[in-house]
């Protein structure tokens, strides 16, 4: 068994408007060291398996497909194998 | 002619282009259920507004893999006409059938309201009845609704005659105060390279009875009908 | 059985003995649950059900009244709409997104249960101080609730209203009506009818969530509740828009002899509900119902809030074509007992019986109470409150723009962008107006619907603010070209064990009673909401009506802003020296006093006739009626939705601020074209309706002129004051 955490965020070209409005409201709630705040999806999936390798083809690919739009979106995989 | 209109799981306005196009057109208009494979011959394929699969994930990210969406992308690419009206125009992009993507409005919030709309393009199945530079008045609702893409989509859509609606002022003018959502280059509605699939963003169904508070709205489909009856497209 | 735990489920001592008493055992720990999710008050009504009777309920048009989901009128054609009222108050004081979000959630559902199809919804807001960080954090988070739960929905948000008041600041309210549009065929009730027939669970797996829900709101709000927050639902609306296809759908087949949703104590108030309500009894096996939790114990699965669920009673041998449907709209349908003859409901988990209780002693052998009622000590001395002293103030232009800025007369546009209210396709008139209008399609005909309820008023003379609620909803409905037909209520009030409370409940509804006989209004069904009280100080008393009214002819349909230049502006009714409860009385001298206005249910029902006659003759081009603010408020609205100033004379022999300010009942503004001038004399003189005509419409400024004072106030100011004010507030 694997588990994948993705963890999919805006492209740096692409307005924020949310990350923009956490970071205002941090630097109301007196943060005034924030440099910059980007919000993202968070998905985790565990997937049955026996190959790494393998596992993190089919994460990649359902990342492409499904996941992340890559007009607007970039993505990161973070796979380990996991007991059950 | 024959609409037909794909109804997803989530779709919320498929019954109000049915009653358009049944009792205002006058034309006949018929459901596509998302699972089924056949498009019942239809002349244009509409896809409704709403929030298909609850705009889960992204709007419009898991209707565009519904079985129907197969035989539309092969309707398109034979030169069929789509028109794509809010969640309609995101699967639209998420399908890959127009360029861009549709993010989030500026305000974070969701909006209902009248917008003007500035008619770029005249010469398409979808305007032909409207005047160019004609401003019209059709309501939004939604709360993803800003038009993006990068730099060079950009450029090509506004070299290639592509934007087919922007959001205007009451003198016609493309102003930051007229944009109701953020959308880059005041984009409301774009077309693709063939001129078949329309994507807006506002809903012209909305207005097409004068009881409802405007009629702009018929014009996008009397254009369609007018272009199909004229044998184009066919 | 420890007392411990009979108590924690918000039983009395003398309730625990009755149950004994009635099943001659012990109850079990499961049993002792159900009871006590079925006795709370939010289910039972036990203190408010021998005070509801006062309601009128009957009609001729009435296909559904109280006892039932939602009430039902007839609308001719063959088709009648249902709707209700219902609170999410104390979920929504605790999570505003989730509480009123599962509030539009739940009414929807107790909506499409009766076989129609959701046409609109209404919400009524109340909050404290919008000074107050946590009110903005309180109402930014419920009105987008309602706009998530409601837009996902396709249901258009067309009407409501929103009042901020201190005496919320702790105990926020959120009632949320919905209105729905059926062919008298298909009408579904909530009746577990024919033993032998299966029983489904179909929707959303029961999870933990909410488990004594009921119990939670029938509870005071302190910090020892504040950590219930598991008592929170969380809603998905997209699971509830299949859901509610697929019901509509089932119901049309005919095969559906029951249905209900699961809304508090889910699976056991809706089974023992439908079966008390038939006579019969139900065997469920709750390992068969579908669970998204592991190791859930019966007294979880029965008393669960988990959302978009319903139960359905088939008959028996259409069970495929019936989970045909659900497969269809990927709803999980699953079967899990039948009806029994034996008026027991019996649960159990695979061969063990783990609840055996009988249906209707969960629900009719509940005890009623008549708690003692006694006036409140403030009553007098706040009621006897000497206005002469009250001096008169030197800028009224002034005090119509602080009115005219403050949120509970504001504009609400702030809230109303957020839902969609155009959804369907159906509204003619939306949001802004003194109602909403929708049309039906296929017809020349619509529905105006509105929700309404000044609680100052109630506050101070809960009988006549109880009149005047009625009043109000059905003069709102007149003013947008409707008959009224009918209504439903939530009674929001304090903690009913003490009498003061139980006395402003008890003469509120009997207020209530008398307007809806006069006005021929019957009460369809409704909700009561108790114990809104933090740390002892309960909110005011706050009961809120939803009327529905026939629009006859799409072309009487009437809205409030003036139409154009030189028509002439019309008052329908009396004005009188009446400043008391007023909120100029609140907001510039700072005093929650006097008498309310007095109401002549008479003279209501002649001024809301002569309104409704000259908008069906095509004589009146607007109407609005005189509410929060007064007259000069009520002008300058109809100015400010015309984007046209106009010039009145009011020459009453009476103070200005009483001219300006108060809010006499029975008051309509309507404009007329000004050659009509005659014609609409002439009838109102044959109607015998006191009036005055006032003054025409045009130019960029409201002045108005009194017999040594006068107002002018620019109409681009009056627009910014009014339409900036929440925006404004809200930015902080």
């Amino acid at each position: 068994m694997f588990k994948a955490v993705v963890t999919i965020t805006f492209k740096k070209s692409i307005l924020d408007p949310q990350g923009t409005a956490v970071h205002k409201a941090l630097t109301s709630l007196g943060y005034q060291d924030v440099e910059d705040v980007r919000m993202g999806k968070h998905v985790e999936i565990l997937l049955r398996g026996e190959e790494q390798e393998e596992a993190e083809a089919k994460v990649q690919e359902m990342c492409t497909r499904l996941l992340a739009n890559p007009v607007i979106e970039e993505y990161q995989v973070e796979l380990v194998e996991v007991q059950v | 002619m024959k609409f037909g209109i794909v109804v997803f799981p989530g779709s919320n306005c498929e019954a109000d282009c049915d009653y358009l196009v049944d009792k205002i057109l006058q034309e006949q208009a018929t459901y596509l259920w998302h699972a089924d494979k056949d498009l019942k011959g239809v002349d244009c394929i509409i896809l409704p507004g709403g929030y298909s699969y609850g705009n889960y994930l992204r709007a419009g990210s898991i209707a565009r893999y519904a079985p129907i969406m197969e035989e539309v992308m092969a309707f398109a690419e034979k030169g069929g006409l789509v028109l794509g009206i809010c969640n309609g125009f995101q699967i639209l992009t998420e399908a890959g059938l127009l360029p861009g993507a549709i993010i989030k409005n500026r305000s974070l919030r969701f909006q209902c309201e009248n917008t003007l709309l500035r008619v770029e393009q005249t010469n398409t199945p979808f305007t032909n009845a409207c005047t160019q530079h004609e401003v019209v008045k059709i309501p939004i609702a939604h709360e993803e609704g800003a038009y993006v893409a990068d730099k060079e989509t950009l450029e090509r859509l506004e070299k290639e005659g592509r934007i087919v609606f922007r959001y205007c002022n009451e003198q016609s003018e493309i102003t930051p105060e007229a944009n109701p959502n953020g959308s880059l280059n005041n984009i409301a509605g774009i077309m693709n390279v063939q001129g078949n699939v329309l994507g807006m963003m506002p809903h012209p169904e909305r207005c097409a009875e004068a009881i409802l508070g405007g009629v702009d709205g018929e014009k996008i489909f009397r254009s369609i009908l007018a272009w199909w009856q004229g044998g184009a497209g066919r | 059985m420890k007392e411990d735990f009979w108590r924690e489920t918000g039983l009395s001592e003398s309730e625990y003995e009755l149950i004994k008493e009635i099943l001659q055992r012990e109850p079990n720990e499961v049993e002792l649950g159900i009871f006590g999710a079925m006795w709370s008050e939010h289910c039972s009504y036990k203190h408010s059900r021998n005070v509801l009777k006062q309601f009128p309920t009957s009609a001729p048009w009435v296909l559904q009244g109280p006892g039932e989901n939602a009430g039902v009128i007839d609308i001719g054609d063959g088709q009648a709409v249902a709707f209700k009222l219902e609170s999410h108050n104390h979920p929504s004081a605790i999570e505003p997104y989730q509480g009123a979000a599962t509030g539009v959630g739940g009414i929807m559902r107790d909506i499409f249960t009766m076989g129609a199809r959701p046409i609109a919804s209404l919400n009524s807001l109340r909050f404290g101080s919008l000074k107050s960080k946590k009110t903005r954090y309180l109402f930014r988070g419920v009105v987008s609730g309602i706009a998530g739960y409601g837009n996902c929905l396709g249901v258009p948000t067309v009407a409501g209203e929103v009042y901020f008041h201190p005496s919320y600041e702790d105990n926020c309210l959120v009632n949320a009506m919905g209105i729905g549009l059926m062919n008298h065929e298909d009408l579904a009730k909530g009746l577990a009818h024919g033993p032998g027939n299966p029983v489904f669970i179909v929707g959303a797996r029961t999870g933990r969530d909410g488990i004594n829900g009921a119990s939670f709101a029938s509870e005071e709000l302190n910090d020892a509740t504040k950590e219930k927050r598991p008592a929170v639902q969380a809603g998905d609306p997209f699971m509830e828009k299949l859901l509610m296809e697929a019901c509509l759908e089932v119901i049309k087949t005919g095969f559906v002899v029951g249905m209900q949703d699961m809304g508090a104590a889910g699976i056991i108030s809706s089974s023992c509900e439908m079966a008390a309500r038939a006579g019969t009894g139900m065997e469920m096996d709750l390992a068969k119902a579908p669970r998204r939790e592991e190791g859930m114990n019966a007294y979880e699965m029965l008393l669960s809030e988990s959302q978009e669920r319903m139960l359905l009673v088939v008959q028996k041998g259409k069970e495929q074509a019936v989970q045909d449907i659900f497969a269809k709209w990927d709803i999980e349908a699953t079967l899990v007992g039948q009806v029994t003859s034996d008026g027991l409901m019996t649960f159990r988990e695979g061969e063990e019986i783990v609840a055996q209780v009988p249906a209707k002693a969960l629900t009719e052998m509940c005890p009623r109470y008549d708690p003692e009622a006694k006036e409140p000590e403030y009553l007098a001395q706040a009621q006897g409150y000497d206005l002469a002293t009250l001096p008169e103030m030197e800028d009224y232009g002034k005090i119509l723009l602080t009115l005219l800025a403050t949120p509970t007369i504001a504009s609400k546009e702030w809230v109303y962008r957020q839902f969609d209210y155009m959804a369907g396709t159906n509204t003619v008139v939306g949001p802004g107006s003194d109602a909403a209008v929708i049309r039906l399609k296929g017809y020349n005909k619509g529905i105006a619907v509105t929700v309404d309820g000044n609680s100052r008023y109630v506050y101070l003379d809960p009988y006549r603010g109880g009149q005047i609620a009625v009043a109000e909803a059905a003069r709102n409905i007149v003013c947008a070209g409707g008959r009224p037909l009918a209504i439903t209520d939530c009674l929001n009030f304090g903690n009913p064990e003490k009498p003061e409370i139980f006395w402003q409940l008890k003469e509120a509804v009997a207020g209530m009673s008398e307007a809806c006989h006069e006005l021929e209004t019957p009460v369809v069904g409704g909700n009561v909401s108790l114990y809104n009280e933090t740390k002892g100080e309960a909110i005011y008393p706050t009961p809120v009506v939803g009327a529905v009214g026939l629009v006859e002819d799409l072309a009487h349909v009437t809205t409030l802003g003036f139409k154009q230049e030189d028509d002439i502006i019309i008052l329908l009714g009396l004005t009188k020296d009446e400043l008391g409860a007023s909120s100029y009385l609140s907001v510039i001298h700072g005093l929650e006093a006097g008498k309310s206005p007095e109401i002549n249910l008479e003279l209501e029902k002649q001024v809301q006739q002569a309104t409704l006659e000259l908008i069906k003759k095509g004589l009146a081009l607007s109407a609005h009626d005189c509410s929060e603010g007064g007259l000069a408020v009520a002008l300058a609205e109809c100015c400010i939705a015309g984007k046209i100033g106009a010039e009145v004379a009011l020459t009453d022999n009476i103070r200005p601020s009483s001219i300006l300010f108060g809010e006499t009942q029975s008051r309509i503004v309507i404009s007329i074209n000004k050659s009509k001038i005659d014609l609409v004399l002439q009838e109102l003189k044959k109607l015998q309706v006191p009036y005055k005509v006032l003054g025409s419409v045009g130019g960029n400024t409201l002045n108005i002129a009194g017999s040594g004072w006068k107002v002018n106030v620019e109409l681009a100011e009056m627009v910014e004051k009014y339409q900036e004010a929440i925006a404004c507030l809200m930015k902080g």
